[in-house]
């Protein structure tokens, strides 16, 4: 039983490290502030997630009680990033940040800012 | 112990690829080019140290770190909040 | 009854996360139940009158949903990310709103963020218009119907508006 709940928190474990460091390698090599603004806000949220089921599988199995500090933290992490995340982007927006060439509907970036109808 | 062993690893692996993803964020945070990529840098970079406590607290076998790892949650998510509110008003209370 | 407990839901909701944080003992049932109490008391004044979510299955589907999505989502942006990003095809969507209220809104706009590649940027003034950045578009509308059958059309059902 308990190498099991070890091996199921392993796996979780490098999962989370795995979506970590592909989130910030995401930061670091996509071309402009809006596709960049993708990778965190995601990939660290799973990252994360994984991270603190497997710490709350094995604090559970340990303690032998339920440990939901973790999800708590979680919880927290889910309602915060797109928050976080929309305010980057207005503040992106507000300082006409530059897009990348070939964005699609780029004519659309100052309406946003200026919260205008798209006609 | 097998698995506990490839649980150990499992540990130190995460942490380390951690450690490189903040290394990555740091580099992003200096290059920019403008300042809300440094801020967004900011923000990845506190979410992936509350993975690193969280590993901390895993390797050590302590529940202390929880503490840290909530108070870095919240002061990360308000000061981003700030920085934005800054860059949109210039000012943070109005 | 509503003076003294003006949101008991709230109330009822702050003690049981006190007591998941602190650990369940008579000593922190009475002081987690102090402020539980406390709290809503002093901030009920400044909380305006909110849509009422009900349904609660269709609610537990919502969630389910979204986890999931979460999920291939992830696994969508970092193979997007790790592949050659030249061939990406980021933008802006517009996208009309049939949904009411400021808090089912918001949670579509965070639903929006935290799925397939999409974040949510702003509102138009009017409340009418969604502005979104797509991480790669192939098609629009596409992008547009599934946000609407998967998330707007529960959302309704769930806040009935």
């Amino acid at each position: 039983m308990e190498s099991v709940v070890h091996i199921i928190a392993a796996v979780l474990l490098l999962t989370g490290g795995f979506f970590v460091f592909v989130g910030s390698v995401g930061l670091l090599k996509l071309p402009d502030f809006f596709t960049r603004l993708h990778a965190p806000t995601k990939a660290t949220t799973m990252g994360i997630g994984a991270i603190l089921l497997a710490s709350m599988v094995l604090t559970t199995m340990r303690d032998g009680r339920l440990s939901i500090h973790e999800l708590v933290i979680s919880l927290f992490l889910f309602i915060t990033a797109p928050v976080s995340a929309h305010m980057l982007a207005k503040a992106a927006l507000h300082r006409r940040v530059k897009l990348l060439d070939h964005s699609k509907n780029a004519q659309l970036a100052p309406k946003a800012a200026e919260q205008k109808t798209p006609e | 112990m097998l698995s506990l062993t490839i649980l150990q690893g499992a540990v130190l692996l995460t942490s380390t690829l951690v450690v490189v993803a903040l290394i990555l964020n740091i580099w992003r945070m200096l290059r920019g080019p403008d300042i809300t990529d440094r801020i967004l840098a900011l923000d990845t970079l506190y979410i992936n140290s509350i993975a690193l406590i969280i590993l901390l607290g895993l390797y050590n076998g302590s529940a202390l770190y929880f503490e840290g790892a909530l108070l870095i949650a919240m002061l990360g998510f308000v000061s981003t909040a700030a920085l934005c509110k800054y860059l949109l008003r210039g000012d943070i209370i109005e | 009854m509503k003076r003294w407990l003006p949101m008991p839901l709230h109330t009822l909701l702050l003690l049981l996360v006190w007591l998941l944080l602190n650990g369940f003992s008579a000593g922190h049932f009475v002081l987690g139940g102090f402020l539980a109490w406390l709290i809503p008391l002093l901030t009920a004044p400044y909380s305006d009158h909110q849509n009422r979510a009900g349904k609660p299955l269709v609610v537990i589907r919502y969630v389910l949903r979204l986890l999931l999505d979460i999920v291939l989502s992830n696994i969508d942006v970092a193979r997007r990310v790790l592949k050659s990003n030249r061939s990406l095809q980021p933008g802006f969507v517009a996208f009309p709103l049939a949904l009411q209220g400021d808090f089912p809104l918001t949670v579509l706009a965070s639903t929006i963020s935290l799925t397939p590649g999409t974040v949510s940027v702003d509102f138009s003034e009017d409340k009418q218009w969604l502005y979104i950045h797509a991480l790669h578009i192939t098609d629009e509308q596409a992008l547009i119907n599934d946000i609407k059958q998967h998330y707007e059309k529960p959302l309704q059902e769930i806040f009935s508006c």
